[in-house]
């Protein structure tokens, strides 16, 4: 049951190469179909600004743009480590102890049927009205790929190789470290790359339910004020801090595990 | 039904003297000593020695008999084939052996030493070669090193000499994914050896591998033997191979898995692929399938 939508593993070998222009060529088609239909059409600027309008704005309001980017971004990070720092762990707890998974694995899988955005305003109750309720969402969204693509991870160690460590007369420690975990770093990457998309969209929902600042509270001030290329703007800053956050753990990915096949994408072979 | 009466008791003396002076380098020449016929309690004569060793596993449809109580007795340096078909309990046997399982009952005895939990004086190669994909072939061989605490430089050098054996030098940097199938097991072979174990065990090591690549690795671990003075218990349900590699093939079957004889195979060593066609290999292979057949074990793919 991996959970793997981002497809980290099976893709075709020398595509991302060619992935970034290609990518490049078919965003700039689209904003210029986007701004030829809304010329020729006439669309008015409060409906669907054009990208140069848009392009505009931005220019415009450069600086608090990027004040509330910083925000997001601090709330994204720091709630993806602490996904990290709590979602491996249980995983580890959960595989070498039954009871415990009996015991815990259904609850996780409860709370993820829980609307985070349902819980929100908890979080507001419970944390204040700053940085660390933003963070506490971004976890309680992040942190579940986590645990159950470490948990597969883990888990998918063949038994031979396990037996292996004991007959070199490996401790328990030393056959988690140099067998089990390497061996589930990929899968456990494959959630983490999940999780890095899912933290900014906990940030922006957690921005949306409370909030003083931020590229969620942008978007939400801009609309009740019908700035729409306001919305635009934060829109589409926070889909490149998505795209470059998702890119930046894939980098780590290939830094840290050149020997898997999701980082061998790309040798040209 | 079973024809043959269970063997182990005669294991030292019958093929003592076809096997010649194969391992025989160093120490008093095992062949001289008294072989003890009768007592199968004595184990000073053998390296390995299994007593009223059986097994059975408790599941939700009741106990199952894995492995009814077997005896049988390995002199150091011997190759040993344990030959059956699926269910005879030899891969139970195989990991009793390496304290990878408890037994039920009975007692394992290696080297003079009781085997109580996982016993890592041994060598182990699985049918996967449960390569480390993280590493490199030669980092995979000294991994042993490393978790055994032994001297690395010392291991990195006998790597690349077990290397250059299995006619891998060239790939000691290569990672698991880059080599074929063949060489991978080849590769964890290398790594069983390492530590110059006094007791290398195998489970169908080659059992996933295409005829030709089979043939080779046979040929290979011949030699590897050849070269270095261990016991090996080999695990196959491939009757030619464990014809042409074994100094005694055991014969077990199914339901309980017990042992049901004890083949010598007096052919002479080195030996080549060649000696395959030979009528003395044929009789052997012959005496082995004809066995499977009066058990009623019938399709036994044989390679």
């Amino acid at each position: 049951m991996a959970v793997d939508l981002v497809g980290t593993n099976g893709s075709v070998p020398g595509t991302r190469r060619l992935a970034m222009p290609y990518a490049s060529l078919t965003v700039l088609i689209l904003l210029l179909l986007w701004q030829g239909a809304v010329m020729l059409f006439g669309v008015p600027g409060y409906l669907l600004p054009s990208p140069y309008a848009i392009g505009l704005d931005i220019a415009a309001h450069w600086q608090m743009l990027l004040q509330n980017s910083w925000i997001t971004i601090f709330e994204v990070l720091a709630g993806f480590l602490a996904s990290i720092a709590i979602g491996v762990p249980i995983a580890v707890v959960v595989t070498y102890s039954g009871t415990l998974q009996r015991a815990i694995y259904p609850l996780l899988v409860g709370s993820q049927t829980v609307p985070k955005v349902a819980l929100a305003p908890l979080m507001l109750a419970w944390f204040g009205f700053g940085v660390a309720p933003k963070v506490a969402i971004v976890v309680l969204v992040a942190f579940f790929p986590i645990v159950i693509n470490s948990m597969v991870g883990f888990a998918s160690v063949p038994p031979q190789m396990l037996y292996l460590a004991q007959s070199m007369g490996a401790s328990p420690l030393q056959s988690f470290l140099r067998f089990r975990l390497p061996h589930a770093l990929p899968s456990i990457f494959s959630g983490i790359k999940l999780a890095a998309v899912l933290a900014v969209v906990g940030a922006v929902v957690a921005e949306f339910v409370g909030a003083d600042s931020g590229l969620g509270y942008l978007i939400m001030i801009a609309g009740s004020d019908f700035k729409i290329d306001q919305q635009f703007s934060a829109i589409i800053i926070l889909s490149m801090l998505g795209t470059l956050f998702f890119w930046l753990t894939g980098w780590v990915e290939r830094r840290l595990l050149p020997w898997h096949v999701s980082a061998r994408v790309g040798e040209g072979r | 039904m079973p024809v043959f009466k269970n063997a182990s008791p005669r294991s030292a003396a019958p093929d003592a003297a076809g096997r010649g002076g194969r391992l025989r380098q160093e120490g008093p020449p095992l062949s001289a000593r008294p072989a003890s016929l009768g007592d199968s309690r004595r184990t000073d004569d053998s390296f390995i020695s299994l007593r009223g060793l059986s097994k059975s596993f408790t599941g939700r449809r009741g106990t199952l008999l894995a492995l009814a109580p077997v005896d049988l007795d390995v002199r150091d340096g011997e190759f040993v084939s344990i030959v059956g078909p699926s269910g005879c309990g030899k891969s139970t046997l195989m990991m009793l052996l390496s304290g990878l399982m408890p037994a039920t009952a009975g007692t394992i005895r290696v080297g003079g030493k009781p085997v109580k939990g996982p016993n890592a004086d041994i060598g182990i190669v699985f049918q996967q070669d449960v390569l480390l994909e993280w590493r490199t072939a030669i980092e995979n061989i000294v991994l042993q090193a490393e978790i055994r605490g032994l001297n690395k430089a010392a291991a990195v050098e006998e790597a690349q000499r077990l290397l250059a054996m299995v006619g891998l030098a060239a790939f000691a940097g290569a990672y698991p994914h880059e080599l074929s199938g063949g060489m991978r097991q080849r590769v964890s072979i290398c790594r069983a050896l390492l530590h110059r174990p006094s007791l290398l065990v195998m489970d169908e090591p080659f059992g996933a591998l295409d005829a030709l690549t089979r043939d080779q690795l046979q040929v290979d671990l011949l030699r590897l033997c050849a070269e270095r003075r261990m016991t090996v218990i080999f695990v196959t349900h491939s009757i030619i191979e464990a014809v042409f590699l074994s100094d005694r093939v055991v014969v077990m079957s199914p339901r309980p898995g017990r042992i049901e004889t004890i083949l010598p195979i007096d052919l002479p060593r080195p030996r080549r692929l060649a000696m395959r066609d030979t009528p003395a290999f044929m009789h052997h292979n012959h005496a082995v399938t004809d066995l499977f057949k009066s058990l009623g074990v019938l399709r036994e793919e044989d390679e």
